[in-house]
C-alpha cells in the first residue's frame, strides 16, 4: 500500500512554495516516513526552520512548529529542548541559514552535544533569493552576486560539526530516497547532537545557471559529487579532494548530553550530588 | 525555594521583606518569584550580576539558566524555552539590546512573552562600559524595524528593581509581548537594602498565561478581537500551530492577504493603546502645591527627589514627576501637567531622549533641561544649580 503523507501534511499548504522536481519535497517526504516508523507522536515533535526555501519546511509538517529568524533555528530549538528535554526537537535549515548568518549557533549546539537533530537542506545556492553565493557554492559556478564565477572557498560542513563536538554526523543526497530516510532516522534516534547534510538539487537557481540546463542535470552532479564512505575511504587523496562521502560519517554514544549534563546542575544545586568536577567527563582538556 | 538565607532577608513590622543586594540579583530573585524558569544570556557588563544571580536561583527550582555563544543566542534560546510555554528571561546591556533587535521584532510579531533586562550604560558603541547612563530610552521605543507597540518599565529604586521586574512578568503574558525593564549601572550595581513584598504577595498577583482549552481544530491562536492578545498554548500539549516572523492568519500561518495583514499590525498597536490604565505607572512627588515641575526617571531621580527636599528647605516650590512605565509614556498625564507648569525642566542621563517625547505630550517646546553625559549620575547639586539658574 502507498503511504499516506496526509495526516504528517498540513494538507491546506499545500501546494509548497518550492519549485516543480526541487528537492526539499524529498527531503519532507524521507523525513516524514523516517518520523512515521519511528511512531512519534506529532505532538512531542517540535520542528524549528529558519530563513530560506528550507524555512518553509516548518509551516508543511503537522508538529508544534517555529519559523525564526535567519540563522538562529539551533538557538531557538535549543530553548525548546532544555525546557522539554523529553521531547523531540528538529532543526530544518539551510546551508545559508547553518554555516553563513547562523554558523556560529551551528558550531555551539554540536559542542553542547544537545539532542537536537539538524537537517542541512543543502542545495550550494541561496535559492530563494535568486542565486547569492553561499558557504557551499563551489568555486567557479556562477552565482548573482559573482557573476564571473565564484572565488570564495567551500568548505565541508560535516567535517565542521564533527570538529565542533556533534556526536552523529552523517550526508546524503536526495538521489537516494530510501537512504536519506534511513540516515533521518538514525540521526532522530541518536540521542546527542545529529547532524544531517541533506545534499538537494535547486536546478532553478544553481542548475540551469550552471549549465546543467534540464532538471535531472543537478541531480546528476550531485550524484558525480558523491560517493559512499565505504567506497571515498578507499580512494587516493586527490580524488577524495573532489568527492563527499555519504552515509554515516561519525558517531560516538560515549559523549553526555547537554540536558543529561544540565540535570547535574540542577541535582547539584538541589543537593542530590556533590559539585561538578573534571571528573564527570571522560575528555579533561 | 529558590531564595537563599538572604534572599529571604527578614520580615519588617509591615510584613514587608527586607533584603541587601544589588538591583542586579534584585531582579534575578524577582524572576524566579514571578515563576520564570528559564534563563537565556550572555555576559555583558553592567549586567551580568543578574545571570551570575540567576544560574544558581533557577537550577534549586528545577529551572534551567544557560550562557549562550551570543547575545542574539541569548534572547532567541529563552524565546524558544518561551514560545514552548514557559516563563523566560535574558539580561543584557545597550549593546545587546543592538544585537537582539532583530529577534525582539519576532517576539513582537509571533507575540511572545520575555522579559528583557536592560541595565543601562554610557554609549554609543562600546561607549562607558562600567558607567552610568540612560541612553537606550529611544532604542527600548522601537530595537527592531518595523510597526509594534513596546512597553518598556524604568526602575528608580532598588527595590523597584525587584517590583518592576515582577510587573513585567505579569505584563508580557498578559499582553504577550517583550517587557524591557531598564535599570542602568547605578541601580544594578547598588548594594544596599531593599523592602519587597513577600513571595506569598508576589505570587497573589501572578497573572497567568491565556490558554484555548477547547478542540483542537476550533484553536485561533492569533484569531483573537481587534484589541486582544494572541492565546498561545504550551506545545506538545495537542495544540499544534505555527509561529512565524512573517504576516500570519488567525492559526499562525503566513499569508499576504491584505486586510489580514492590515488587521494584525493594528492589533499589535491596539492591544496596548486600548489598556494604558493596565499598563501605566508613574510616581508624583510634592507636585500639589509646586510652581516647577521637575521631570526625570531612574536613576537619575534619586538625585532629582534629593534636590526638590533641598529646594523646598530653602522655599523654592518643586516636585517632581517620574514615569515608571516609560514605553507607552503617560501621554495625558503629561499633557496635563504642561497645562498647569509654566516652569518645567527635563533631567536626563542622555542628550535629551524622553525631552521630545516630554515636548510631544505637552505640545510644547519652552521645556528646560539638564543633561549629562559622561558616564557619571546627577549630585542632588547639579540640579538645585540648574533650577536656580534657569527660573
Amino acid at each position: 500500500m502507498a503511504f499516506n503523507y496526509d495526516g504528517y501534511l498540513r494538507m491546506e499548504k499545500m501546494p509548497t512554495l518550492w519549485c516543480w522536481g526541487c528537492g526539499d519535497g524529498i527531503v519532507l517526504k524521507a523525513f516524514v516516513r523516517a518520523v512515521d516508523s519511528l511512531g512519534y507522536a506529532k505532538d512531542d515533535v517540535c520542528v524549528v526552520s529558519g530563513i530560506g526555501c528550507s524555512g518553509r519546511f516548518s509551516s508543511y509538517v503537522d508538529f508544534n512548529t517555529v519559523h525564526t529568524t535567519h540563522g538562529r533555528t539551533i538557538a531557538f530549538a535549543t530553548g525548546v529542548k532544555l525546557a522539554n528535554p523529553t521531547k523531540k526537537v528538529v532543526v530544518v535549515t539551510g546551508d545559508g541559514d547553518a554555516f553563513a548568518i547562523g554558523g556560529n549557533h551551528t558550531i555551539h549546539g554540536a559542542r553542547r552535544n544537545i539532542d537536537i537533530t539538524m537537517i542541512v537542506i543543502q542545495n550550494f545556492i541561496y535559492g530563494l533569493t535568486n542565486s547569492q553565493t553561499s558557504p557551499t557554492t563551489p568555486q567557479g559556478m556562477w552565482t548573482v552576486t559573482q557573476k564571473i564565477g565564484n572565488i570564495d572557498p567551500t568548505f565541508d560542513a560535516c567535517k565542521l560539526v564533527e570538529a565542533s563536538g556533534a556526536t552523529f554526523v552523517a550526508r546524503e543526497a536526495v538521489t537516494k530516497p530510501k537512504k536519506l530516510e534511513k540516515i533521518f532516522k538514525q540521526a532522530l534516534e541518536h540521542k546527542g547532537f545529529s547532524y544531517v547534510d541533506a545534499l538537494t538539487n535547486c536546478h532553478i537557481n544553481l542548475g540551469r545557471k550552471n549549465k546543467m540546463v534540464a532538471a535531472m542535470d543537478t541531480l546528476d552532479w550531485i550524484d558525480s559529487i558523491t560517493t559512499t564512505k565505504k567506497k571515498w575511504d578507499t580512494l587516493p587523496k586527490e580524488e577524495q579532494m573532489n568527492l563527499l562521502p555519504t552515509g554515516v560519517l561519525h558517531e560516538d554514544t560515549t559523549k553526555r548530553e547537554y540536558c543529561d549534563a544540565y540535570q547535574m546542575v540542577i541535582d547539584a544545586h538541589q543537593g542530590r550530588r556533590s559539585k561538578i568536577t573534571q571528573d564527570d567527563f571522560e575528555k579533561k582538556i | 525555594m529558590a531564595s537563599d538565607a538572604n534572599s529571604q532577608g527578614k520580615i519588617n513590622a509591615d510584613g514587608k521583606r527586607e533584603v541587601v543586594m544589588v538591583g542586579n540579583h534584585l531582579a534575578a530573585l524577582a524572576a524566579v518569584d514571578s515563576g520564570c524558569m528559564f534563563f537565556g544570556g550572555y555576559p555583558i557588563t553592567p549586567s551580568t550580576e543578574v545571570m551570575e544571580a540567576i544560574s544558581d536561583f533557577l537550577p534549586r527550582v528545577g529551572g534551567t539558566c544557560i550562557q549562550m555563544e551570543d547575545e542574539i543566542a541569548g534572547i532567541a534560546v529563552a524565546m524558544g524555552a518561551s514560545m514552548s510555554g514557559v516563563k523566560s528571561m535574558t539580561a543584557t546591556s545597550g549593546p545587546g539590546i543592538s544585537l537582539k533587535a532583530e529577534n525582539l521584532g519576532l517576539c513582537q510579531m509571533a507575540e511572545v512573552p520575555l522579559v528583557v533586562v536592560d541595565v543601562m550604560r554610557g554609549g554609543p558603541s562600546t561607549g562607558l562600559p562600567t558607567r552610568v547612563s540612560q541612553g537606550d530610552i529611544s532604542q527600548s521605543k522601537t530595537p527592531s524595524h518595523g510597526d509594534y507597540k513596546s512597553i518598556a518599565l524604568c526602575a528608580g529604586t532598588l527595590a523597584e528593581c525587584y517590583t518592576e521586574t515582577v510587573r513585567a512578568f505579569n505584563l508580557a503574558d498578559r499582553f504577550m509581548q517583550p517587557v524591557i525593564v531598564l535599570l542602568d549601572a547605578t541601580l544594578g550595581l547598588m548594594h544596599a537594602k531593599a523592602v519587597l513584598p513577600t513571595v506569598e504577595e508576589v505570587e497573589a498577583g501572578i497573572v497567568p498565561r491565556k490558554t484555548f482549552d477547547g478542540a483542537p481544530e476550533d484553536y485561533r491562536p492569533y484569531g483573537v478581537g481587534e484589541d486582544e492578545a494572541a492565546v498561545l498554548n504550551p506545545m506538545f500539549q495537542g495544540y499544534r500551530y505555527h509561529f512565524t516572523g512573517l504576516h500570519h492568519d488567525a492559526k499562525g500561518f503566513p499569508t499576504e492577504e491584505i486586510e489580514t495583514c492590515r488587521k494584525l499590525i493594528k492589533r499589535l498597536f491596539d492591544k496596548v493603546d486600548n489598556h494604558l490604565d493596565e499598563i501605566e505607572l508613574n510616581e508624583e512627588y510634592m507636585l500639589d502645591d509646586a510652581d516647577i515641575l521637575l521631570i526625570g526617571y531612574g536613576s537619575a531621580a534619586l538625585g532629582i527627589k534629593e534636590a526638590v527636599n533641598r529646594l523646598r528647605a530653602e522655599g523654592i516650590k518643586v516636585g517632581m514627576f517620574r514615569p515608571i512605565t516609560i514605553w507607552p509614556s503617560p501621554e495625558k498625564r503629561m499633557y496635563d501637567l504642561g497645562q498647569k507648569f509654566d516652569k518645567v525642566l527635563s533631567i536626563e542621563l542622555n542628550m535629551g531622549q524622553y525631552l521630545e517625547e516630554i515636548q510631544r505630550c505637552m505640545g510644547r517646546l519652552d521645556i528646560e533641561k539638564l543633561v549629562k553625559v559622561n558616564g557619571r549620575p546627577f549630585s542632588p547639586k547639579d540640579i538645585t544649580d540648574k533650577v536656580k539658574e534657569v527660573f
